[in-house]
């Protein structure tokens, strides 16, 4: 009886690690000298990619590891420590959380013996309502988000000076848009830029928590800085500015056709059912972001058609 | 008596039988497969011929992003003699979402409202035979929408402003044109705790002569500040009157717009 109770334990113990170790399948690309990108899917939440949706990136250094976003759970946190320890024997000193979007800050558990820094807003952000966004992956991916809790960023990223780790001079970089605090990390050393969400390659970009306008400040801002390689929040790596380009390009056809829908009358279901032009069909889920965008944006660009005549 | 109450058993047992058949042959099956579907079709078409119609269109989402603020349109353009438009979600706390009489105007409706779990959103059409024609789509959530707070409960300045009403024509083909309006109103379900319910219940849209065009009666699932777009047969200048629960009226003007 005893024998059969313990066999039965080691058989859930074993489907329990197996089942853990297939939740996420990190392999860390590298992109430049010392610098590595775990490509996130181009999709939406879903039980079947627990979560991992978004790029996570790490720079070893003599100093130890930067990681740059712990990605969407505890266990992906863990995964990814895992992966950096299959690379380098050198500890992990420090994170940067890019935003306070989930897909991108819930792996911190795994870290909470490293510094983890961000900008006010992005920590005034998960302290305010990480909780909830916690609840809500759970309810999207299921099991791969359980003992994840929203860890509140221990330090403010230094946007005013440069910060060496070993050779790596690394400029934090305070911008917004995407979110009220898009932190990205120039690698000036290397040329590499995490750019965080401020860009999207390939896939449509979200904006539950967007300023349009700041948005496309810092697009333009940046195109202007000169980095070599640019790691987006969603999408392959890039060599040059391709990526901004098309988040602004994108950005621009997104408010320019739901004010030119607003202008005639269109309800917001109407304009969500709108087809769209090849170029942005083509994106990584769509026509689903586009739709949740009439959701963010719509019902202020369409009030501000019914209170002024914009009638050409 | 023990066989004659047996008997009398089986017979009342068959009657059920018989009676169960023919209220299911007069229901139509469920396209959505919602578990609802029965009890809804019993709780607002009686005995009316019910028909699931192609031609009854209902667009929203699949899931619902915002809770609080979904967007549906409902249209019918290939269906005639359209009186009544209901438009019910049969897991929402409150089934009933808006009814709408386009008079003078065509069975088009856009507005948004609030999804507490996963559940069909319907339109029925009553055509002029009594007939009701149904169509619908699933809309899936997180929840929170209809026990959540209205924004205005907690912001007492709203008051000031309650009834405010913006509205837009803009002229269409044929003589026809599309109203667009918005009203300030808090629109809470009293399903919030501490919060009683309070909404719009009636929106007339009248021409110039007095002639009521259309009228809106929402129900409380319809979204705070209510945003709705209605395709009128006429164009010109028309008045709105609305009033709610609690006995506040509130008009408006507006005439077309450009050309």
């Amino acid at each position: 009886m005893r024998h059969g109770l313990a066999l039965v334990l080691g058989l859930l113990a074993s489907a329990g690690a197996m089942g853990q170790a297939d939740y996420y399948d990190l392999a860390p690309r590298q992109v430049a000298a010392n610098t590595y990108v775990l490509l996130g899917a181009q999709e939406n939440f879903s039980f079947e990619n627990h979560g991992a949706i978004s790029n996570t990136g790490f720079i070893v250094t003599d100093d130890g590891v930067v990681v740059i976003d712990t990605g969407p759970s505890r266990l992906y946190g863990e995964a990814m420590r895992a992966a950096i320890a299959d690379v380098t024997d050198q500890p992990v000193v420090q994170v940067y959380i890019t935003h306070a979007h989930p897909d991108h800050f819930l792996g911190s558990n795994a870290f909470e013996d490293v510094p983890i820094a961000a900008l006010p807003q992005t920590t005034e952000a998960i302290r305010e309502i990480g909780t909830d966004l916690a609840s809500n992956l759970y309810n999207l991916v299921g099991s791969a988000m359980r003992g994840t809790t929203a860890v509140v960023p221990t330090a403010k990223a230094d946007t005013e000076h440069r910060v060496a780790f070993g050779a790596h001079e690394l400029e934090l970089i305070a911008a917004r848009g995407h979110t009220a605090g898009d932190l990205m990390v120039f690698d000036h050393s290397t040329g590499v830029l995490f750019a965080g969400d401020i860009a999207f390659h390939g896939r449509a970009p979200t904006t539950p928590n967007a300023d349009i306008a700041a948005w496309h400040e810092t697009l333009a801002a940046t195109q202007q800085r000169d980095f070599k390689t640019l790691v987006p929040g969603h999408g392959p790596v890039v060599e040059g500015g391709e990526a901004l380009a098309q988040t602004a390009d994108y950005l621009t056809w997104l408010v320019q056709g739901f004010e030119q829908a607003a202008a005639r009358g269109a309800s917001a279901a109407e304009v969500m059912f709108m087809p769209l032009p090849d170029r942005w069909a083509a994106l990584a889920v769509e026509p689903g972001e586009y739709r949740r965008s009439v959701s963010h944006l719509y019902p202020a660009i369409e009030r501000a058609a019914l209170e002024g005549d914009d009638t050409p | 008596m023990r066989a004659l109450s047996l008997i009398a058993g089986v017979v009342f047992a068959a009657l059920l039988v018989q009676s169960a058949v023919v209220a299911a042959a007069a229901v139509p099956d469920d396209p959505l497969a919602s578990s609802q579907w029965r009890y809804m079709a019993r709780k607002y078409f009686r005995d009316a011929p019910v028909v699931f119609d192609e031609r009854v269109q209902v667009i929203a989402p699949d899931y619902a992003e915002d809770s609080l603020n979904t967007p549906v349109q409902v249209s019918a353009p290939e269906l005639e003699g359209v009186e009544q438009v209901l438009v019910f979600a049969d897991m929402s706390p409150i089934t009933k979402v808006l009814d709408y009489y386009p008079i003078k105007a065509r069975p088009s409706i856009g507005f948004s409202f609030k999804v507490q779990q996963a559940t069909p959103i319907r339109a029925a059409m009553r055509t002029a035979d009594g007939t009701w024609h149904v169509g619908g789509t699933w809309v899936d959530a997180q929840g929170g929408g209809c026990t959540a707070p209205s924004v205005a409960s907690a912001n007492p300045i709203w008051e000031t402003r309650l009834g405010e009403t913006e509205a837009r024509v803009w002229p269409r083909a044929n003589g026809e044109s599309r109203l667009k309006f918005r009203v300030v109103h808090p629109m809470d379900t009293g399903l919030a705790a501490g919060i009683p319910e309070f909404f719009i219940t009636e929106v007339a849209i009248r021409d110039a002569d007095g002639e009521t065009l259309a009228r809106v009666e929402p129900y409380e699932p319809v979204s705070e500040n209510p945003v709705i777009t209605l395709d009128l047969d006429v164009r010109g200048p028309l008045t709105l009157a609305g009033r709610d629960n609690n006995g506040n009226r509130f008009e408006a003007s507006v005439a077309p717009s450009g050309s």
